[in-house]
């Protein structure tokens, strides 16, 4: 995981769920590039698209609501997506955002605030983020959480302490 | 006064956290380490053993705790889906899953629960958000990806964080032609797809059948709830008398009476009218008057909320004698292979073919867009939990949720229609 990640933000209303991130039926992959190719395809192709330009996501109440599906957070990953930012999640996407590697944090302060293309600043060790000259505070994730995000995701975790402990 | 949260009475959610992560009283908003009773994956159990291959585990944290339900896209429909299914069948021959069912027993959740599977108390994690509904019998069911389907099953263990608890007392008796679809649909409308984002929900007051129960914890998940319980009672000790591998299984967890609750909220069952979630949000609710006759191409009696035999029921006495409308095709697929065979025994398969409907094979059908895809501007009523957009094909499409005795109702006479006229 990077430690800063800096770059322009798409914006996204309440309650985008987890099918129009990516539908069932593109649940037959579990590649990246493949996920991301139908990202959000019910917005439409031109969002997905569009969405290449853009390495962070703001969000508003909710993101990722409904199926428990991890490829919502593989496939905006494979979009070039580096971080998003809401104002809620929903709690099964939160885990598998952690779990996939994918930086994600709440900060409703700045959903009001930005608008689309403009430039964030995120730094996750002071777990702030800068907009326009205001700085928001964001909450740490638990330290043994952040670890897992740290390493890049939960497979990646998990064989750091199958080789810590091999007969596992 | 100041009293100390270890000394406070407890919810169901956190006496079964605390039962399952070794301590004696947790607390929201802590971290625990929890040891589920059960871990289900669906058709995504590939997945699951692809990344146990990629991270290089060769074991099991206990082969016992597993369980394997192929139920989305089964049969398989493609060579892709068929190679998928075969992962997932090598998968609990080499490790010895006792608790694999192939593609012909249904929706994982039914299935689980009417094979005794789940019992009061049991911690359960799942690839499926719908998880929740196994708090229909008491237990904490809620939905994990793949991924960490792996990791629980190598390890064993998940970190989970204590959630806060809504109280919801019922009162009153629903009136003829209004279910606990129609409770659902209107809390669901009332707090909205996040009212209970992170938190648990238990319900009490006027006891409903455990059928219905699992209506509400399953279409719980649809404002957000971690998990969701209707506390054992009389109806769950029925429901589970013959489905138990033993009698011992049985360990109602009750919340303590001076449990700490985030939200009380009260419902009178006898105000509750019809209710339908409309395009292309669960929280969109309309009382049926204010979408009667909206038109529809297909209706869609299925899904792990509303498929079961109760449901199936429903829907056949309203359609006893009479004829889906000629525009409309009705699309019947039972939850499980057991309800199915029910419902052919009892007639109920005749006279829903006698009326016009089509039988698939049971399982996710239609709620998974598997078969009964929908075209370009075309609208789908369906008694699933899910109305979001390209869910069931087109994304130009839309759909309508609604119970089983609307759905029967609105078949009939080609348009949504209010129940109550057939009762
Ligand atoms: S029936 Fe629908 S909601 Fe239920 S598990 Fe299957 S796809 Fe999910």
């Amino acid at each position: 995981m990077e430690s800063k990640i800096q770059g322009r933000a798409y914006k996204f209303g309440d309650n985008i769920n987890s099918d129009i991130i990516i539908p069932g039926r593109y649940l037959i992959y579990i590649d990246r590039q493949k996920l991301a190719e139908h990202a959000f395809e019910p917005l439409g192709k031109e969002v997905n698209a569009k969405l290449r330009d853009f390495p962070i996501l703001v969000a508003g109440r909710n993101f990722g609501c409904g199926s428990a599906r991890e490829q919502a957070a593989t496939a905006i990953q494979g979009l070039g997506i580096r971080a998003v930012v809401a104002c809620s999640f929903a709690r099964t996407f939160y885990r598998n955002a952690i779990n996939d590697g994918l930086p994600i944090f709440e900060c409703p302060e700045i959903y009001s605030a930005v608008e689309e293309g403009d430039e964030l600043a995120i730094d996750f060790a002071a777990a702030t983020i800068a907009h326009k000259g205001s700085e928001y505070g964001f909450p740490k994730l638990p330290e043994s959480v952040q670890k897992i995000l740290e390493l890049g995701g939960l497979a990646a975790y998990l064989k750091t302490q199958l080789s810590a402990s091999p007969g596992a | 006064m100041l009293v100390h949260a270890s000394t406070m009475g407890k919810t169901i959610a956190e006496k079964i956290l605390a039962a399952k992560s070794g301590k004696s009283t947790v607390s929201p908003g802590e971290i625990v380490e929890a040891y589920p009773d059960l871990v289900m994956s669906h058709t995504a159990t590939w997945r699951s053993v692809s990344v146990m291959e990629k991270v290089g585990a060769t074991k099991l944290y206990n082969p016992d705790r597993l369980a394997v339900v192929l139920d989305h896209i089964a049969p398989a429909k493609s060579e892709k889906n068929a190679a998928d299914h075969l992962v997932c069948r090598q998968f609990a021959r080499k490790f010895g899953v006792q608790k694999f069912y192939d593609v012909d027993a249904g929706i994982a959740h039914l299935v689980l629960m009417e094979n005794g599977h789940v019992a009061p108390g049991d911690l359960i994690v799942g690839t499926d958000s719908h998880c929740t509904i196994y708090g229909s019998l008491g237990a904490l069911g809620t939905g994990i990806g793949y991924t960490e389907v792996t990791s629980v099953w190598i390890t064993g263990k998940l970190w989970m964080k204590v959630p806060d608890t809504f109280k919801i007392n019922l009162s009153g008796q629903f009136k003829p032609g209004v279910y606990s679809k129609d409770l659902m649909l209107h809390l669901i409308g009332t707090l909205g797809a996040d009212g209970c984002n992170y938190k648990s929900v238990e319900f009490y007051g006027t006891p409903v059948s455990v059928s219905e129960r699992m209506t509400m914890t399953n279409l719980a998940m649809e404002m957000g709830v971690k998990c969701a319980f209707v506390p054992p009672d009389a109806g769950t000790a029925e429901y589970l008398r013959d489905r138990l591998p033993q009698a011992s299984r049985y360990q109602p967890v009750t919340a303590d009476a001076d449990a700490v609750y985030e939200k009380v909220l009260d419902v009178d069952l006898g105000q509750l009218e019809p209710m339908v979630a409309c395009p292309h949000e669960v929280q969109n609710t309309k009382a049926v008057g204010a979408v009667q006759g909206a038109h529809i191409d297909q209706c869609f009696l299925g899904s792990c909320a509303n498929a079961k035999y109760e449901d199936l029921v429903v829907a056949a006495k309203i359609l006893k004698g009479r004829r889906v409308h000629p525009h409309v095709r009705f699309i019947i697929t039972p939850g499980s292979k057991n309800i199915m065979l029910e419902a052919a025994r009892n007639g109920i398969v005749e006279t829903l073919l006698e009326a016009g409907g089509l039988f698939t094979n049971p399982g996710c059908g239609a709620c998974a867009g598997d078969g009964g895809v929908m075209a370009d501007g075309e609208v789908c009523l369906s008694t699933a939990n899910r109305n979001f957009i390209g869910r069931m094909g087109s994304s130009n499409a839309e759909i309508y949720l609604c119970s089983p005795a609307t759905l029967a109702a609105s078949a009939i006479k080609g348009c949504i229609t209010d129940p109550r006229g057939f009762f």
